[in-house]
């Protein structure tokens, strides 16, 4: 493959000195060195992929990064996103990351887009660079950054992660295969795994990201093998590296027509679900807001409730590994996973409600359901009307979290 | 008797089983019998008798699609993987809240 980095600047002493590493190395040399100064790439997100990614693409000299993220720094994220730290918490990331890479490399220039992708500004955000990293989180995005790359003939770099499992290859449409001709179209939202099943090892995106940022290079100097047509599979607990084949769709909507003709379309619409937290999809869909429109009641109220020694059952839908960081007293608890499987068993006949964990649920009783944000009780609302209960079924507003919140401090946000 | 490795997102429905070992001489057998000893499965690889647009059935490096699909004969001893579409660390109930902000 030819080096994707063109019209090479001049390195000064001081750069020379400081690249030292890499330009004794005949694979990248000083003509090498001079190409990543010349060359760029826009990270999109600078989350726990973006924050490897940044950090060694400043420090091995390329020359120009642009950084998409519009979120400020939480402590949540400082388990993973090695960029940030203390001292930035509540800032934005952008701010925190550049800071970061200023005292890393002075010579990178960091251009910063503190915006979400969205089909609108994707093409402007990304035309001027030479390689796109996806360090998203979200199916829409992924598609929206595939399309728009496959659109505009430029590489991109791929890495995703769950749990302890982490995915790594470049869809380059030009050269080969995009991401939908491996995933033609996202799970359906009910499909994605929610948060009872989610997180992720704190180290998983540095071992993805570093390789992606490793990809990055190649491509910008046009040496080695690059993950076109295949795909990395990293299993952490098994420290197992996998390598797959991914070949082009020969009909694949996007990249088996001409770029021109590519249109970047409504990726919230296609996927079923919301691209970030500031997103406003979903308040005006009627099949999505039909299913999550449920009677909520605030933490204060429900406390009132409680000290009236009001007829209520509480009901924890939360895993059990949730209920040992934080749980409310005297409640009910049955994960949703098991709601749900107990719904389909009912449903299909397997197995009557008396067998299930569903005898648990009275069906002449007030219920209000909770778990850590709200999200999973509603869910269970919903199962619980499929089955045909009638009786008055809340959802505890805000979770555990706004009980933290507001009733009990020393319950811990998680 | 071959073996199918589940990725995280689906170890919940197979009892955080990581490799299964199945019997089947083709894919589609291997699967049924995947689906038969798990249930709770079924509906996140198949809809109706199709596998899923979104399940990706690798035997070795290759994806069935480039085989014979669920035809394809098997001998004792493959191992088919599956590959989960995964976006990355944002989960389902961290971006929905403001499917709620009505």
């Amino acid at each position: 493959m030819q080096a994707l980095a063109s019209n090479p600047g001049t390195l000064s002493n001081d750069e020379i000195r400081r690249y030292s590493r890499h330009i004794i190395m005949p694979e990248v040399g000083i003509e090498g060195q001079r190409l990543l100064k010349s060359s760029s790439i826009l990270l999109i997100g600078t989350g726990g992929l973006g924050s490897p990614l940044a950090l060694y693409l400043a420090a091995a000299g390329v020359g120009r990064i642009g950084l998409v993220d519009y979120d400020v720094v939480d402590e949540s994220n400082l388990q993973r996103q090695i960029i940030h730290g203390q001292s930035t918490l509540g800032t934005s990331k952008l701010e925190s990351a550049a800071a970061r890479i200023r005292d890393i490399n002075p010579f990178t220039q960091i251009d910063t887009y503190n915006e979400p992708v969205t089909s609108a500004n994707a093409l402007r955000l990304m035309e001027p660079y030479d390689v796109i990293i996806d360090g998203t989180d979200n199916f829409p995005t992924r598609y929206l950054v595939n399309d728009a790359c496959v659109k505009l003939g430029k590489p991109n770099v791929y890495g995703s992660i769950f749990r302890f499992e982490g995915q790594l290859s470049v869809f380059y449409a030009t050269e080969g295969p995009c991401y939908r001709c491996m995933f033609p179209e996202p799970p359906p939202p009910g499909l994605v795994p929610s948060c009872a099943e989610g997180g992720v090892l704190g180290i998983l995106p540095g071992t993805i990201g570093t390789l992606q940022a490793t990809e990055g290079i190649k491509l910008l100097l046009g040496i080695g093998e690059p993950m076109i047509g295949r795909m990395l599979l990293y299993d952490a607990l098994e420290m197992t590296f996998t390598t797959i084949r991914v070949r082009r769709d020969t009909a694949c909507p996007v990249c088996s027509i001409p770029p021109e003709q590519v249109e970047l379309i409504d990726y919230e619409q296609f996927c079923g679900m919301p691209a970030h937290d500031r997103s406003t999809f979903g308040q005006e869909n009627g099949h999505l807001e039909a299913e999550h429109a449920v009677e909520e009641i605030s933490a204060t109220a429900l406390k009132e409730r409680l000290d009236n020694g009001d007829d209520l059952i509480v009901l924890d839908v939360r895993n059990p590994i949730e209920w040992e960081i934080a749980a409310l007293d005297d409640t009910l608890r049955i994960p949703k996973p098991q709601i749900e499987a107990a719904m389909n068993d009912v449903l299909a006949g397997v197995r009557s409600r008396e067998e299930t964990v569903l005898a648990q649920i009275p069906e002449d009783r007030e219920i209000v359901l909770h778990c850590r944000t709200g999200i999973r009780s509603a869910d269970s609302i919903a199962f619980l009307k499929r089955l045909g209960y009638k009786n008055k079924l809340l959802i505890l507003d805000g979770g555990i979290h706004a009980w933290s919140r507001e009733i009990d401090p020393s319950l811990p946000i998680y | 008797m071959v073996t199918i490795r589940i990725p995280s997102p689906l170890r919940a429905y197979t009892g955080e089983q990581a490799v299964v070992e199945v019997d089947g001489t083709t894919i589609g057998a291997a699967l049924e019998d995947l689906t038969a000893r798990y249930p709770e499965l079924r509906q996140h690889l198949y809809e109706g008798q199709q596998l899923r647009n979104f399940v990706n059935v690798f035997l070795g490096e290759e994806d069935i699609r480039f085989l014979d699909g669920l035809d394809t004969g098997l001998d004792a001893g493959d191992s088919l993987r599956i590959i989960p579409s995964i976006a990355g660390g944002r989960p389902e109930c961290e971006s929905a809240p403001s499917l709620r902000q009505e």
